[in-house]
């Protein structure tokens, strides 16, 4: 991990701890502490929203029922469907028989263990991700967890928000609360103003290439700096939820004004005195000035480009004015072999520019970039304009209301008179698991998360990008910017 | 979950970096709502080419999985350790791992064992060279074995404990009911709750 600095341990016990400057992510764990841990074994925390999908609970269902425990805490608890739901035809019969079996299956045990459940159809249906903030469930200092590991994403409002296994799906569910080793701290400072067609999307696969898919491993990372504070809560979560890709099991921002905006009003979200009170405490869980991170990382947001990726792992990205690199000048040996594999998947020769990429289709959706600014950025690059040739562009909202929202801006017309297919709210072709896949061969410039090989169906081939790089190569049919959009405008 | 001290059986080299859990096992096979019968979608995609390790004839059988560095990262699928286990597998090694893999691990009664990449390279080196010998990994001393090479290997204190005491993890928190009782009576009226359903204040604002 040389693109980032170990700091030495603070001085033991100098200063009493509690008095000690605190970081954001300590102040959350300490205030979830069940029982403290002695003698090597975990610390005991409390979980205050636990959100469920169809894909990773009817096992931990299946082990209450064995073990004969309830769900201790239905009212903080929430399931929804979307990992294997079309997005087409909702209101058919799911077509694939073990997804119906395993949809079927959460309503069974929803209904069984008193679980609040939005279904395929229910205007709160949506990627979990999107559904938890949108309703207001998803607030600064609380503990969030999921069957999935993208649950990353609700740290962008100050919450401790990490991904979870099926067992311990099954332990929150009986207990309210997990075992857990203390995580160690980065602070991610971005500092400096991007530029106009340069996002939240940029930043994070930037930091991924910095630091490397291992990079963050045992760490909870904190975005910090201008820059972030810059950015609306839809670019906090798009960068909180790709923490996982760096390896990070949660990523955080600390709570401020614009978390506050964010929430008031919403459904769930705390009213009247309760929220003068949630606001006061939500003011005091910023890190404190002098607080000590394990290890910090430094990026410029002046100088930041669109970014890309050019291989099958999301730290294998450069900035989309290069070029693919040559595994020959890579020094680690496992990077080079890692290079060279994935060069091979992709069909990529070393030293092509990456603009000269063509596309056989775009990705416009997922729990990185299917909320409701990702969509208008979308639309405000493509509108009036036509897809190119031979190109299928798909755009998933990643919810019923985000999909409500953009037909009642009328972003769905901009969508289909572009040549795009929009559709109904899920996961879709972020993982391979429903209907929405890319061919063996299919090259996609995708806005969601992961370019792992097959990870959008056996044989596909992923770039991972921004929305504004996504509608850019959508109108040129190969990868592209913004950037490259007002160059051509100016040469003719 | 059973008891594990230490496993003896053979090995097969995984010469791969950032092995992620999608290519342990793709999506496609998520949809199922058993805990087993994953072993054919163990490295599904991999698993099509005939000369994938572990389609090759020396290497049937194994135990042990001699894996490079960050392997099971990605996706939180416990899906992924079911599979190693249905197809065999007691122990991974690797020099480092996903968080969330090592933690389902830990919960599945796999061993995951974390070995210095320079210790990978030397057993891989060994059993290649002999690809149907024994290793032995004690738990109890921390060590792979394999002929007359011995390297540590780390895992963390409680997930040992609890690997070699085969103990639930729920049936542990539980002891601690009163506590969690006790956080509860406390905790603040305004932290979220998802039931009752509170619906939208203005119902046209959709």
């Amino acid at each position: 991990m040389n693109a980032t600095s170990t700091n030495a341990a603070p001085a033991e016990d100098a200063v009493p701890a509690t008095e000690r400057p605190r970081t954001l992510a300590e102040k959350v764990w300490n205030a979830h502490l069940v029982a403290k841990g002695e003698d090597g074994t975990p610390d005991l925390i409390y979980i205050d929203l636990h959100l469920v999908h169809e894909v990773t609970s009817p096992q931990a269902f299946d082990g209450l029922r064995m073990a004969g425990r309830p769900v201790r805490r239905p009212d903080l608890t929430i399931a929804t469907e979307d990992h294997n739901t079309p997005t087409l035809d909702i209101d058919k019969p799911i077509a694939d028989l073990t997804s119906r079996t395993q949809i079927e299956t959460l309503r069974r045990n929803a209904a069984e263990f008193g679980i609040r459940l939005h279904s395929l159809g229910d205007k709160e249906q949506g990627i979990v991700h999107v559904v938890g903030p949108q309703l207001g469930l998803t607030q600064p200092g609380i503990t969030v967890v999921c069957g999935d590991s993208h649950t990353s994403t609700h740290g962008a409002f100050g919450a401790m928000a990490f991904g979870i296994g099926t067992s311990e799906v099954e332990h929150v569910l009986a207990t309210q609360t997990l075992p857990l080793k203390p995580f160690k701290t980065m602070a991610i400072n971005v500092e400096g103003t991007l530029r106009p067609g340069v996002t939240a999307k940029d930043i994070i696969l930037a930091v991924i290439a910095k630091i490397g898919t291992g990079g963050g491993q045992g760490y909870v990372l904190e975005y910090r700096g201008s820059a972030i504070r810059a950015l609306s809560m839809d670019g906090r979560m798009t960068i909180c939820n790709m923490s996982i890709e760096a390896g990070a099991r949660a990523g955080m921002v600390a709570p401020d004004a614009t978390t506050y905006a964010y929430l008031e009003g919403r459904d769930h979200a705390p009213s009247g005195a309760d929220w003068d009170a949630a606001v006061a405490y939500w003011k005091t869980l910023a890190t404190d000035e002098g607080a000590e991170f394990d290890a910090e990382v430094f990026i410029d947001a002046d100088t930041l480009e669109p970014f890309v990726t050019w291989g099958t792992n999301p730290g294998q990205g450069v900035s989309l004015s290069d070029t693919v690199p040559d595994p020959a000048s890579i020094d680690d040996q496992h990077e080079r072999a890692a290079a060279e594999r994935a060069l091979e998947y992709m069909a990529l020769e070393p030293g092509t520019p990456l603009k000269d990429i063509a596309v056989d289709a775009v990705f416009m959706g997922s729990c990185t970039n299917s909320r409701i600014e990702d969509l208008r950025a979308f639309a405000s690059i493509i509108k009036g304009k036509q897809k190119a040739d031979g190109v299928r562009v798909m755009v998933v909202p990643g919810s019923a209301r985000v999909r409500l929202e953009a037909e009642a801006e009328g972003l769905d017309k901009v969508f289909t008179d572009f040549g795009a297919e929009w559709r109904f709210a899920g996961c879709s072709m972020c993982l391979g698991m429903n209907p929405d896949q890319l061919a063996p061969g299919e090259r996609c410039a995708s806005t969601s998360n992961r370019n792992f090989e097959g990870r959008q169906g056996k044989g596909g081939r992923t770039h991972l990008v921004s929305p504004l790089v996504a509608a850019a190569t959508a109108i040129r049919g190969t990868l592209s910017s913004p950037w490259d959009l007002q160059a051509e405008g100016e040469e003719r | 979950m059973e008891k594990i001290t230490t496993v003896t059986g053979t090995a097969a080299p995984l010469r791969r970096s950032n092995v992620d859990t999608d290519q342990i096992i793709p999506a496609v096979f998520l949809k199922r709502v058993t805990k087993t019968g994953f072993d054919d979608a163990l490295f599904y995609a991999w698993r099509q080419d005939p000369d994938f390790v572990l389609n090759r004839p020396e290497y049937q059988g194994v135990k042990v999985l001699i894996a490079g560095p960050d392997f099971g990262t990605g996706s939180s699928r416990e899906h992924a350790v079911w599979a190693l286990r249905d197809f065999g597998f007691d122990v991974v090694i690797s020099s480092r791992f996903g968080d969330i893999f090592r933690g389902n691990s830990g919960k599945q009664g796999l061993l995951a064992a974390q070995v210095a990449y320079e210790d990978v390279e030397r057993l891989w080196e060994v059993v290649e060279a002999d690809p149907g010998i024994a290793v032995t990994v004690d738990l109890v001393e921390r060590t792979v074995t394999v002929g007359s090479l011995k390297v540590p290997f780390e895992i963390d204190d409680y997930t040992r404990w609890r690997l070699l005491e085969g103990l639930d993890d729920i049936g542990l928190t539980l002891r601690d009911e009163a506590a969690i009782a006790e956080f509860e009576s406390h905790r603040e009226s305004w932290r979220p709750k998802t039931l009752p359903i509170r619906e939208p204040a203005e119902s046209g604002s959709l």
